[in-house]
């Protein structure tokens, strides 16, 4: 979706509240707050800031929201969370929100 | 049971609803309050109501940060976007929520500079983009996205990335729980506590409600098995005469909250004295302002903003029903009036709102069935 199309059309729900799980696959070397994270088939950078105190490493699963890494999980709890977005009719509407995290950047971080 | 196949696993369901009914006082009427927005969704969707005994009543709460936002606010911010130097920036949610003069889609229509973002930092993004425009972040939500806006507020300072501002609208959870508590007319036998909000805060702020209250609440998932355990757990506690926090969404959320996160919101937030709910009306202590040392990148202190307040109409019930006072479908207007294309009142405005739950899900449905039933 373009943004002219998610302008005449904005997604439904609530969004912001959604929890979405994400593997961190590196942390960008010019900045340790920041990682690529495969989120829902994407890549996308995440910001980490809120987990200074425990910081993840590649390979470690985090739940996201609104573009931050909120908590690390174990790669089962993250299974759960992604059958639970389905379960509630939010995994669309959290592919949505994944696929805009970045603004500009959207086209060239699409995973292979 | 409508929606049994998208279970996990129906013989859970099964057993917890066994469980519910041994542990449930058939001659004592239970009312439950869900927290949160995301479960109020998940009840609905999962027709829980179904499943549970009839003396177990769920009241939905305040959860859902669309929802309790004053009209007014919007207004507020708008008007400073009429300025056509500022880009308006906000989460997709915000966008058909209704002002006075229409929602900021509608504004858009008529040449606002409108923007969907996904994530606060991309609106810090949009104003390096546009280096000759102020980008303003509508801000809302409860502490959970509380937190990203606090990073990124300290990152638009320290980066000294000037054309940025932040209209905080941001809400905590607790004392709306406290006024609900407090109102005259409410009776409650124990809470479902927010999921993804404890994942911040943690635990402990809670334990006045079991302390003070004498009143369960129990930390829960979004599953409908979640939601089930949590109320078996209640029921238990309320069985036994006790009251406690507990977590049953411990896989998530850590008694301690997230501590980094609460470190960033001390530093960039102060309690406001009172803010207005929708439904509720002041709460004091209930909202976040940006701390005199972001003034720069607070749109409240570095614009006038006009301060728009806008009564709800007379006849819309939110407050009644966010209390639990009242079911959706009694409100006068509701499905009349007010309905989740055309909302009225602040419950019918965003999915997760209980008036546009009970619509989606139970409305829509029971007047399918009726117009199938009746003869053409």
């Amino acid at each position: 979706m373009n943004s002219q199309d998610e302008m005449e059309n904005p997604p439904g729900g609530c969004h912001m509240c959604l929890a979405i799980p994400g593997k961190v696959l590196e942390i960008a070397s010019d900045n340790p707050r920041s990682a690529l994270v495969d989120v829902v088939g994407m890549r996308r950078r995440v910001d980490l800031g809120l987990l200074e105190d425990d910081r993840p490493v590649p390979g470690d699963w985090v739940l996201i929201h609104v573009g931050f890494a909120m908590s690390k999980i174990s790669e089962a709890d993250a299974l759960d969370q992604m059958r639970t977005l389905e379960m509630l009719g939010e995994s669309e509407a959290a592919v949505q929100e994944v696929r805009g995290y970045g603004l500009e950047d959207v086209q060239d971080k699409q995973a292979p | 049971m409508k929606y049994v196949d998208e279970f996990r696993d129906p013989k859970l369901i099964t057993k917890g609803a066994e469980e519910i009914r041994r542990l449930a006082d058939p001659n004592r009427h239970y009312r439950l309050m869900e927290v949160c927005g995301g479960h109020t969704h998940a009840i609905y969707r999962f027709g829980l109501k179904d499943v549970l005994p009839s003396n177990i009543e769920l009241i939905h709460g305040p959860g859902c940060p669309v929802c309790v936002l004053p009209m007014g606010r919007i207004d507020d911010a708008l008007s400073l976007a009429m300025d056509p130097d500022v880009i308006f920036a906000a989460f997709g949610d915000m966008m058909r929520v209704p002002g006075t003069h229409g929602s900021p889609l509608e504004h858009k229509a008529r040449g606002m500079d409108v923007r969907i973002v996904y994530s606060p930092s991309d609106a810090i993004k949009l104003a390096k983009m546009n280096p000759q425009k102020h980008v303003m972040f509508f801000a809302i939500g409860f502490e959970t996205t509380a937190p990203s806006t606090a990073l990124t507020l300290q990152r638009a300072k320290a980066e000294g990335i000037h054309n940025f501002s932040v209209f905080c609208n941001h809400v905590t959870i607790i004392p709306a729980i406290r006024a609900i508590l407090d109102s005259p007319d409410m009776r409650l036998d124990g809470f479902i506590g927010p999921g993804h909000v404890s994942t911040v805060i943690g635990c402990r702020p809670y334990e006045w409600i079991a302390k003070n209250e004498h009143k369960p609440i129990v930390v829960c998932g979004f599953e409908p098995l979640d939601l089930l355990q949590s109320i078996v757990m209640i029921l238990a506690q309320l069985q036994k005469g006790e009251a406690k926090v507990e977590s049953q969404y411990k896989r998530v959320v850590p008694w301690e909250g997230n501590r980094a996160a609460l470190k960033a919101m001390a530093d960039t937030f102060q309690l406001r004295p009172y803010f207005e709910w929708r439904g509720l009306g002041f709460i004091s202590q209930s909202a976040l302002r940006i701390r005199d040392e972001y003034a720069e990148w607070d749109s409240e202190q570095r614009f006038h903003v006009p301060g728009i307040r806008v009564t709800d109409p007379k006849a819309a019930q939110c407050g009644e029903v966010l209390k639990g006072v009242l079911k959706p479908a009694q409100c006068k207007l509701f499905g009349k009036e007010c309905t989740p294309e055309n909302p009225v009142g602040a419950l019918m405005v965003s999915s997760e709102g209980s008036c546009a739950a009970y619509y989606n899900y139970e409305h829509r449905k029971a007047n399918l069935v009726t117009s199938l039933s009746s003869p053409a």
